[in-house]
């Protein structure tokens, strides 16, 4: 297949090395510094979620008076993006594992998404994260479902995938959680029944009360307002999935986000690994509201290259991996919202049908450096 | 009690279907930690310089706790920088009241937490605080004759100790003897309750100054004691005298009559052994420990979340199963590796690659 090089081809074995070092050392750096603010950060955000929630939640028992209905579904809606985004998926990241505290752990979290966090780990930490933008490993990229680049062959039922996509971002929560379960795995032998079943059997569990509370537990204490508040649950979720939905399509897929070969993994040292990771992923800019509504995701390159460094210490580190990228003539992906998910949906539709090349975002291996010691292992 | 207890139960889990997947617990604590009933909070609520370097916190907790008995420990749990810490204190204070409680801290130089306790801690704070724990008391009934040796501020548990006597059974202080060690009068932690207690009841209370006289020996000891061998004695202090005293009981004495509380781990044995790879199962967090190294500090490097107290074989509360692999106790060099064996990651080290249920 003919392949365009990729953006880093320039580069000489040294200079992906020395790139490794800089942000290793911005790592480190970051790092030394965690201290009380930060601290004190998590636990403000963790706070003002469980406010909206509980203030949503107490407005919803009036919901068949309207502007409590819409109070109260907007409070409800914010804190479920708060509790997805910039508290949940850094959390189970292990962001705020430093602090050592039981209650804001990894190990211990669990969120108001219908993917348990422990799924949710292996899928997104190990698998997305290791494998990010790899064709053929990343399941993030979506082939399941839909073609998102131009390697994938086109299949008739591609045609529908503008409407698929929409389709998901309204269930995004949904899609996540079943996505998680795997059964593709199952159907090509790597994952045996047992194991599928069991996971179907933690979702079942976490599902079904995440789905009982909504719709059944919160709506009956309402009384007459049953209906509406059920109709506000409802909405919150909507907005919620259609939300997150957004920034994660932004975050990988729009024009300028490479993929790659699946060898590229053969050996691949830390400085490609951070450097896949730059190509791979693409931010969004926005002010201080903007990025604590998108869990910093739309800091998604320095996210993937550090995903376990607390997510408030995206902003500072920004600019200095941007300025590396400028140093080493790299793309540094960025643009609004709007713009981006304009592009993301551009390309699924193009992708809808046959062709899509030339394939400017495709990415063999770039005059791969020679492998340095043994592969890395990869945090978070 | 048994039915108000179990309609309690029935309420918090009809309440956590509304809040989950968090807990009310959890909601309750973001209100205000003080209710939380899974992370135990208590404030400082007052606080007394002892010495230069030694504050007694006094601690008052929300709801009753377990009691402890004289003598026993707690954690402490306070947050640095961020980062929450645990270490151990004794108790000081009587256990009349279970939701008021002292803990006597001394700023050891150089210490994570020590100073920052003892001389950075405003009226008001509020710390973690963990269960009691501790074999260092007294049986029941109390022998008849007593004897303590504390150097520093291992006075701390035995202050606890002598509070609750003269609070519950005076007269076992009677004929009871006290040799106590600081280096000049005025640094004596409690110096001057211990007097007036030596003036009141009928301890005796020996003071070394160990600026002017030199280290506490056993000789010394029997010199100023010379029935030690007919009494139950408890020792609390630095690491060299509690070796000393320990031989000194096992060449002389009975040893079972002897009961020693350490505030620090035995220096750990010359062969540290070979290191290797520790993953705890349960976290999945894998890392690798060094010769010499405890598997909980591995762990912790690592960012696994691994429970804890004393930190050095002591509580137990750091135990978690052996599944494979060995590990070598690092206070005495010995190697277990049998699978399902409880290994106390705070003082054991790899022997090789292991994993552990935690
Ligand atoms: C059962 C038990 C009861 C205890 N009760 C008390 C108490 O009532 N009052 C109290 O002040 N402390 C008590 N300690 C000691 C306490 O838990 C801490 O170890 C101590 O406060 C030092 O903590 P740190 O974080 O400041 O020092 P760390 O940062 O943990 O250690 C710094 C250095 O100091 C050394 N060190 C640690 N503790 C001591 C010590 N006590 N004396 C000399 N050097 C030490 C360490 O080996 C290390 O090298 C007790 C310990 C145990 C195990
Ligand atoms: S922490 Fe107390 S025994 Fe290990």
């Amino acid at each position: 297949m003919p392949e365009t090089p990729s953006a880093a081809a320039h580069l000489t074995d040294e200079q992906v090395e020395a790139i490794g070092a800089e942000l290793d050392a911005i790592r480190a750096e970051v790092v030394d510094s965690l201290g009380e603010a930060d601290a004190r950060y998590i636990h403000r955000v963790i706070a003002a979620q469980r406010a909206l929630e509980v203030g949503g939640r107490a407005a919803l028992l009036f919901s068949k008076f309207p502007p409590a209905w819409i109070a109260g579904t907007a409070a409800l809606s914010v804190a479920k993006i708060l509790d997805n985004m910039e508290i949940g998926h850094n959390v189970l990241h292990g962001q705020w594992d430093w602090m050592r505290d039981p209650k804001i752990h990894s190990t211990t979290w669990e969120w108001d998404h219908a993917t348990p966090a422990e799924a949710w780990k292996k899928t997104h930490n190990y698998e997305h994260h290791t494998f990010t933008n790899i064709r053929g490993k990343d399941r993030d990229l979506g082939y399941t479902i839909m073609r998102i680049t131009p390697e994938q062959e086109w299949k008739p039922s591609n045609l529908v995938q503008p409407l698929t996509n929409f389709g998901l971002s309204l269930i995004f929560e949904w899609g996540i959680a079943l996505y998680d379960l795997e059964f593709d795995k199952v159907k090509d032998g790597t994952k045996t029944r047992e194991e599928a079943m069991a996971d179907l059997k933690t979702f079942w569990r976490k599902s079904r009360k995440q789905f009982a509370k909504d719709f059944v537990l919160f709506p009956l204490l309402s009384g007459p307002g049953f209906l509406q508040t059920a109709a506000a649950n409802l909405t919150a979720n909507v907005v919620r999935n259609v939300w997150s939905h957004a920034v994660i399509f932004c975050g990988h897929f729009p024009d300028g986000t490479e993929t790659f070969e699946e060898d590229r993994l053969d050996g691949e040292t830390k400085g490609q690994w951070y450097i896949r990771q730059m190509l791979g992923s693409a931010n969004l800019s926005g002010g201080k509201l903007f990025h604590l509504m998108t869990g910093n995701l739309s800091h998604q390159i320095e996210h993937h290259l550090f995903p376990d460094i607390p997510s408030n210490r995206y902003a500072e580190i920004a600019p200095k991996v941007r300025e590396i990228c400028k140093r080493y003539g790299l793309p540094y992906t960025t643009g609004s919202l709007p713009r981006q998910y304009g592009k993301v949906l551009r390309k699924i539709t193009r992708l809808a049908f046959p062709g899509g090349g030339p394939k400017a975002d495709v990415t063999p291996l770039p005059a791969r450096p020679k492998p340095v010691g043994t592969p890395v292992r990869l945090a978070g | 009690m048994g039915v108000l207890g179990d309609i309690g139960r029935r309420a918090r889990g009809a309440a956590a279907l509304f809040t989950q997947p968090l807990l009310p617990d959890d909601l309750l604590g973001t209100l205000n930690p003080l209710w939380s009933a899974s992370e135990p909070h208590a404030r400082v609520v007052g606080l007394r310089r002892e010495t230069a370097d030694t504050t007694t916190l006094l601690l008052h907790t929300p709801r009753a706790r377990t009691p402890h008995r004289a003598g026993q420990f707690v954690g402490i749990g306070t947050r640095l920088d961020g980062v929450w810490q645990w270490r151990t204190y004794s108790v000081s204070s009587r256990p009349r009241d279970p939701r008021r409680l002292a803990v006597t801290v001394t700023a050891v130089p150089g210490g994570t937490v020590s100073g920052a306790l003892a001389h950075r801690t405003p009226v008001g704070a509020l710390v973690r605080i963990g269960p009691p724990a501790g074999e260092f008391v007294l049986p029941d009934p109390v022998p008849e004759k007593l004897l303590f040796v504390t150097a520093g501020s291992g006075i701390t548990p035995v202050m606890g100790i002598l509070r609750d006597l003269v609070d519950t059974r005076p007269h076992a202080l009677d004929g009871a003897v006290l040799v106590h060690c600081d280096r000049t009068p005025d640094e004596l932690v409690f110096g001057s309750e211990l007097r007036r207690l030596a003036a009141t009841t009928g301890l005796r209370l020996v003071e070394r100054h160990t600026a002017a006289e030199g280290r506490l020996t056993p000789d010394a000891l029997a010199d100023a004691v010379p029935d030690w061998a007919a009494r139950e004695t408890w020792a609390c202090g630095p690491a060299g005298l509690l070796d000393a005293l320990a031989g000194h009981w096992d060449r002389f004495g009975d040893p079972d009559a002897l009961h020693v509380e350490r505030f620090v781990a035995p220096a750990p044995v010359a062969d540290p052994g070979t290191g290797g790879r520790v993953t705890f199962t349960t976290s999945g967090i894998t890392a690798d420990a060094g010769p010499g190294v405890a598997l909980m500090a591995a762990g912790e490097s690592a960012g696994a979340l691994l429970p804890n107290g004393c930190r050095m074989g002591i509580c137990h509360t750091c135990v978690g199963k052996l599944r494979s692999g060995g590990v070598r106790d690092l206070r005495n060099g010995d190697v277990h590796d049998t699978p399902g064996q409880s290994v106390r990651t705070c003082v054991s080290g790899a022997a090789g690659d292991v994993e552990i249920e935690l």
